[in-house]
């Protein structure tokens, strides 16, 4: 056991010293993509990427408050750029990995049409949306109604999840009927998985910029740097866009 | 504070209210069964009925989202009485949140009933009380101090809850959203002067109700 000891902890250090591990703060919306990037991520450099999944409102608050996350993809572009101003996330290193599409679905096929005609014809009870306030996804889904002119007849079945993966959980159970979410979370093959849905127009929402960022904690940390790097190499671009997602 | 800020207040005041009447309706005679009975049934009742301490919120919201949902039983069946569904809506709030604070009512209860022992029923007996009046004029004064205690703990615990009428509720004003919802929801927003308001509120109104608690009620304390 002696021997051993010291045996062993050299072995640690050895393989503390190539593998790196990064905790990530990853936006509810990225998790799919994230998953398979985060595989192929340990699978090429030997870094091991910890992933963290919730609404961006909610890690801004505990990063401000001293959580351990190093990298923080968020679902926005605000809240990297509002953490590099109070000292909480290193300048200069905040980049859009992704641009958000938002998606107006139903588990019923014949609910949501190909033009979203529904949201004027109603017909429905609920429809879910991600808190406007704190999900970028919500404020989408918000500024759609608005310009569509349904916002304030919708108002009253309006039904919030906190961030977009409990939006698609009131979707997916059949809970709300219909409700804006990630085209992420229901895309299969490069189209709508499942049920029936409208991919809203480009024009009738700002863009869902969504930018990573090295937090305090990641300043000069070798597998946060390089994971920033990963996710702007080709492998994970092209896993980026295959959940539907458009690039920077 | 804010008018959404006060009606959250209101709406969980009325939520509690509501909870705990019914859970004293409802609690009472699963209290009297379970300090009275024999039955080899007896624990497994007392089990469910203590399974909400021990599981997580997010547990019995998922099932109660599932189960109260269009392909879940109890949606069917409300659907089909013309009630539509119950997420979403205060009744739905009300019937998750009587699961959830049922052991903080019935238990307190059940140990009050149990405490009695079976002298005083067995002399109210010869003295030819029926059951029935055993049960209001001897039981239930002498238990007073458990329906107190089952009452303020089922109220303020009504008052906490937050995992399942987050996963419930659909944060919907005057309907489902509640002040510990709200509060959440002002963290996310990054507003945290109401968030501190509201939950600064929380913080004195609970420690009031125990205190008040301990203060009025002292024979009960080994009991929490």
């Amino acid at each position: 056991m002696k021997r051993t000891l010291p045996l062993l902890l050299a072995l640690f250090a050895a393989l503390s010293a190539r593998a790196d591990e990064v905790q990530v703060a990853v936006a509810a919306n990225f998790t799919g993509p994230m998953q398979v990037i985060a595989a192929l991520f340990e699978r090429d450099t030997g870094h091991k990427a910890s992933l963290a999944f919730g609404s961006t409102g909610k890690f801004y608050a505990q990063i401000a408050n001293g959580a351990p996350f190093q990298v923080l993809l968020a679902a926005d572009d605000e809240t990297p750029a509002k953490l590099v101003k109070e000292g909480y996330a290193v300048a200069g290193t905040p980049f859009t990995y992704a641009i958000g599409k938002l998606v107006l679905w139903s588990t019923d096929p014949k609910l949501v049409d190909g033009k979203g005609e529904v949201l004027k014809k109603g017909g429905f009870k609920h429809l879910a949306l991600a808190n406007p306030k704190a999900a970028p996804y919500g404020a989408a889904g918000l500024q759609v109604m608005t310009k569509l002119g349904v916002a304030e007849s919708i108002k009253p079945l309006l039904v919030q999840g906190e961030n977009i993966a409990q939006t698609h959980q009131f979707v997916s159970t059949g809970a709300a009927e219909l409700g804006f979410v990630a085209y992420s979370q229901v895309i299969k093959n490069g189209q709508i998985g499942a049920g029936s849905g409208w991919l809203v127009p480009g024009n009738l929402y700002d863009p869902i910029r969504q930018d990573a960022v090295i937090l305090a904690k990641g300043k000069d940390k070798v597998a946060a740097v390089a994971l920033m790097s990963y996710l702007k190499g080709d492998k994970a671009k092209e896993v980026i866009k295959s959940f539907g997602y458009e690039l920077h | 504070m804010e008018s959404a800020d006060l009606s959250a207040v209101w709406l969980t005041l009325k939520l509690a209210t509501t909870v705990t009447t019914l859970l004293l309706v409802f609690g009472t005679p699963i209290a009297w069964w379970l300090a009275r009975t024999r039955s080899p049934l007896k624990g497994i009742v007392g089990a469910v009925v203590a399974l909400p301490l021990v599981l997580p919120p997010t547990v019995l919201g998922f099932y109660l989202l599932v189960v109260m949902g269009p392909h879940g039983p109890i949606g069917r069946f409300t659907e089909a009485l013309g009630l539509g569904l119950l997420p979403f809506t205060f009744p739905g709030l009300v019937i998750a949140s009587v699961f959830y604070s049922l052991p903080f009512v019935v238990q307190p209860i059940q140990n009050a009933f149990e405490a009695i022992g079976d002298r005083p029923l067995e002399v109210a007996a010869t003295l030819r009380a029926s059951p029935w009046d055993a049960f209001w004029s001897v039981a239930v004064p002498l238990a007073r101090p458990g329906f107190l205690s089952g009452a303020i703990l089922g109220f303020a615990h009504t008052v906490g809850e937050f995992g399942i009428v987050l996963m419930i509720g659909g944060n919907i004003p005057d309907k489902t959203r509640v002040v510990s919802v709200l509060i959440y929801d002002h963290v996310e927003a990054l507003e945290y002067t109401q968030a501190h308001w509201l939950a600064g509120g929380m913080v004195a109104f609970s420690f009031l109700v125990l205190l008040g608690l301990y203060t009025f009620n002292p024979a009960r304390q080994k009991a929490l």
